[in-house]
């Protein structure tokens, strides 16, 4: 079997459009994944045991587990209790879990980054918490966290096409759907693969400049 | 059927599930330490066509999905004439992918290791394969053992993909129960927790006690 440029052509709207759909899924899971991330780290940090043990156990657990298994366990376990939920909040709801436990712990790494006598000094200056975590620990630990957060970013889209498997009408789902329609399985296989490329490469260059960026604003502040 | 039952109907066909996923895993972990290693010293090549191909080869097969490359290799090539069986298509998919991951983890720690070491190497007139052979390797595993641990870890969880081209592991055996028996939530969280078992309580402390050999070997421990 060879290559077919018009088939290739034909089929391009329908993959550009499902690539909208990957972006889209991918968006929102990392949404999600931020902000469960931060409370995840927030749980395991409280100084009671009742809740950061429990808390530090599940972000262990759900990190080496499978995501594909995950994602079967949530959307096939739900309607079981009751709950229906739609492929697509499974999907979300299951990879903002998922990589929620990796930002947490990518947070707590540059918390603890921020060296421990920016506390003192803040206590020293009778800042209040709130204020000690706004105006300083804060703006120093996320340089520090940034570049966890970008790859992070990365892997989620990246993991995306693991949506299919329970019928989210992605960038995978449609060219599984293509190959069984029309029984070409070259270009869309191939197709996908190269839109994957052509989004992450610069996505990761991107994110390294950032990085770099905020890394130079940060230094101009400091002196 | 209570979970007793289900564990006892049900276990052992998930237990043989489970020794093919170890058997994967421990396959594409062989041919991800073999191409890590690779293209790991490649990146390192000052000859530009050799460390630009090892770039390629890095930033194709982590710029992609690994279900897309999984799926290219076992749906795709049969079409050029190429047809691999799901177990080889899944190790292979595998091993070349966390091996592209693992070449950065490879450069990363031969660049760790102290410029001195080279000079030293030089002065003795040391040619540069037995430099890297005796002098630079066995001092990287310290250095890369505790990243390439993370990767071996994330290695176990990918192998579940596997399952989508029918090699019959852990997950593909969940997937079959599930179908027959409908008893999602004892089936999927039996096999959440088998994988969970196998990275906490064997995985880890393995990769740990490699880890502490390293660390002995070279006088740190």
């Amino acid at each position: 079997m060879e290559w077919r440029w018009e088939f290739a052509w034909e089929i391009l709207p329908r993959m550009l459009w499902a690539t909208g759909n990957t972006l889209l899924a991918a968006g929102v899971g990392y949404t999600i994944a931020v902000v469960l991330g931060l409370v995840l780290m927030l749980g395991q940090r409280t100084p009671y045991r009742l809740i950061n043990m429990p808390v530090r156990e599940l972000v262990e657990f759900v990190r080496s587990t499978p995501l594909l298994v995950q994602l079967f366990f949530v959307f096939f376990v739900a309607p079981q209790f009751g709950i229906k939920l739609s492929a697509w909040t499974a999907g979300m709801l299951t990879i903002g879990l998922h990589f929620g436990t990796y930002l947490s712990e990518v947070y707590r790494g540059a918390l603890e980054g921020v060296p421990k006598s920016q506390w003192e000094a803040c206590r020293a200056l009778n800042f209040t918490t709130g204020y000690t975590y706004r105006r300083v620990i804060l703006p120093q630990a996320f340089p520090i966290a940034l570049p966890g957060m970008g790859n992070y970013l990365v892997g989620i889209f990246k993991d995306t096409p693991l949506l299919a498997t329970i019928g989210v009408a992605e960038l995978m789902h449609t060219a599984n759907a293509l190959g069984a329609e029309t029984y070409r399985y070259l270009e869309p296989y191939t197709m996908v693969g190269f839109i994957f490329l052509i989004i992450s490469l610069p996505t990761a260059m991107g994110l390294r400049r950032l990085e770099a960026a905020v890394a130079r604003a940060q230094g101009n502040t400091r002196h | 059927m209570g979970y007793w039952e289900f564990l006892v109907e049900y276990l052992p066909k998930l237990a043989n599930g489970a020794v093919m996923t170890v058997m994967v895993m421990v396959c594409a972990t062989l041919l991800a330490v073999t191409v890590s290693m690779v293209f790991g010293l490649m990146r390192l090549s000052s000859h530009f066509a050799i460390q630009g191909a090892a770039t390629v080869y890095i930033e194709f097969f982590r710029g992609t999905s690994l279900l897309v490359q999984l799926y290219w290799i076992y749906y795709v090539l049969p079409l050029m004439g190429l047809t691999l069986s799901p177990f080889i298509s899944g190790v292979l998919a595998l091993g070349l992918n966390f091996g592209a991951y693992g070449a950065e983890i490879v450069r990363g720690g031969i660049q760790a290791v102290p410029r001195g070491q080279y000079e030293a190497a030089l002065a003795l007139n040391m040619s540069p394969f037995s430099r890297m052979r005796r002098i630079i390797i066995p001092q990287i595993y310290t250095i890369i053992l505790p990243p390439a641990a993370n990767l071996t870890v994330e290695l176990l969880k990918a192998t579940a993909l596997v399952a989508l081209i029918t090699v019959v592991d852990l997950m593909f055996v969940a997937k079959q129960i599930n179908a027959t028996t409908w008893l999602s939530a004892q089936v999927f969280g039996t096999a959440l927790i088998i994988y969970y078992a196998m990275a906490r309580f064997a995985l880890i402390p393995f990769l740990r006690w490699l880890e502490l050999i390293a660390a002995r070997k070279i006088g740190k421990a």
